[in-house]
């Protein structure tokens, strides 16, 4: 059986895609058999962030309405052979997707892959509902700021009603939260919510902290998940999060700002 | 000035931080209370809903449901259903 992440957060700009193209990367690094889907219809971005953009012929709207077989829509990775990118259309028929034929799509990969990981677009609309609505886990991205925080609380709201999970009264759905873009520094100041701060409000369990990275920006300019930037700080964070994900205990880091030397914390710099 | 700062800084005063975090736990509870929350009338409106009903047609518990629906915005939609038996129409 297939697990079925959805990386969801309701405000948009958080770090959704960049999360997923890392996470799902990171996961076929291991060894699984990962398959990408960019549920964002009408404005596809995973496929940017993948770095395949001119290798996309026929996308999810089109597997679904048969004009094309899941085979052929699927893109194989060039990096690592066990990971796939199912791309969004671009073209703007929100509506073909709907719970029936995106379960029908789901069923068939859960059959050739061990993570289906669902990119969602940001919002409460169908679209996003349609990405967490077969989901078994979802991974709340959330930055350490007001309306971020107060969209993901209203998303983790839908997880618990709105998902088939919840529709068929079953185990509910597992969440994780992912605090992006965070700065140990600016925390120490007075001016950031600190991870502690973000979990007592939204309380679910931490499955990374991802810093403010100039790394992210980079990976996105070359279409390069930051997550092969093992060298990075958000890579390093990353790897970290396949850990846990696949169970493993890893300390955090990158949490705690760099402590500077009596001499500059007296003279400035 | 770094010198100065170092000294001058260490009263304590109200982060932004902090009052960010404190807004956010009243609205995110506010918010989470009316998400989950049922008025206080349904259980009354259900069975007063029910008494004129009956006194029209044969109604059983199965067959009857009440739903509050909290739509986007401020809309709310309060939701019957009634299934009808056949056998009704022969009375």
């Amino acid at each position: 059986m297939a697990r079925i992440i959805v990386v969801t957060s309701g405000k948009g700009g958080v770090g959704k895609t960049t999360s997923s193209a890392a996470i799902g990367l990171g996961l076929a690094l291991k060894g699984h058999k990962v398959v990408l889907i960019d549920f964002d219809i009408g404005l596809r971005n995973l496929d940017l962030i993948m770095g395949c953009e001119r290798r996309v012929v026929y996308d999810f709207v089109n597997v679904i309405n048969g004009e094309a077989t899941l085979n052929q829509a699927l893109i194989k990775d060039k990096r690592v052979s066990s990971l796939s990118i199912l791309p969004a259309s671009q073209t703007r028929d929100k509506d073909a997707l709907n719970k029936e034929n995106v379960g029908k799509v789901l069923e068939e990969l859960g059959k050739s892959y061990d993570f289906i990981v669902c990119d969602s677009p940001a919002g409460i609309e169908a679209g996003a509902m349609m990405a967490l609505y077969y989901a078994d886990e979802a991974i709340v991205t959330t930055n350490p700021e007001v309306s971020s925080v107060r969209d993901s609380d209203r998303i983790l709201g839908m997880l618990a009603s709105r998902s088939r999970r919840a529709e068929l009264g079953l185990e509910p759905i597992k969440e994780h939260l992912l605090l992006t873009r965070y700065s140990p520094k600016r925390v120490e100041e007075g001016e950031m919510l600190s991870v502690e701060d973000v979990k007592d409000i939204l309380s679910i369990p931490l499955l990374g902290v991802i810093p403010e990275s100039q790394a992210v920006l980079k990976a996105s300019n070359a279409g390069e998940p930051v997550i092969l930037d093992t060298e990075s700080d958000a890579g390093k964070a990353y790897q970290d999060v396949i850990e846990r994900l696949l169970g493993e205990e890893v300390e955090f880091r990158f949490i705690q700002a760099e402590k500077k030397g009596i001499l500059s914390r007296l003279f400035g710099g | 000035m770094a010198l100065l700062d170092y000294f001058f800084k260490k009263e304590k005063q109200v982060t932004t931080a902090s009052k960010a975090k404190e807004r956010l736990q009243i609205i995110v509870a506010h918010e989470r209370n009316s998400r989950n929350k049922q008025p206080d009338y349904l259980p009354q409106l259900t069975e007063d809903i029910l008494k004129v009903l009956r006194k029209y047609i044969k109604v059983s518990d199965e067959s009857f449901s009440i739903n509050l629906d909290k739509k986007e915005g401020d809309l709310n939609v309060l939701e019957l259903n009634i299934e009808l038996h056949d056998e009704l129409n022969k009375d």
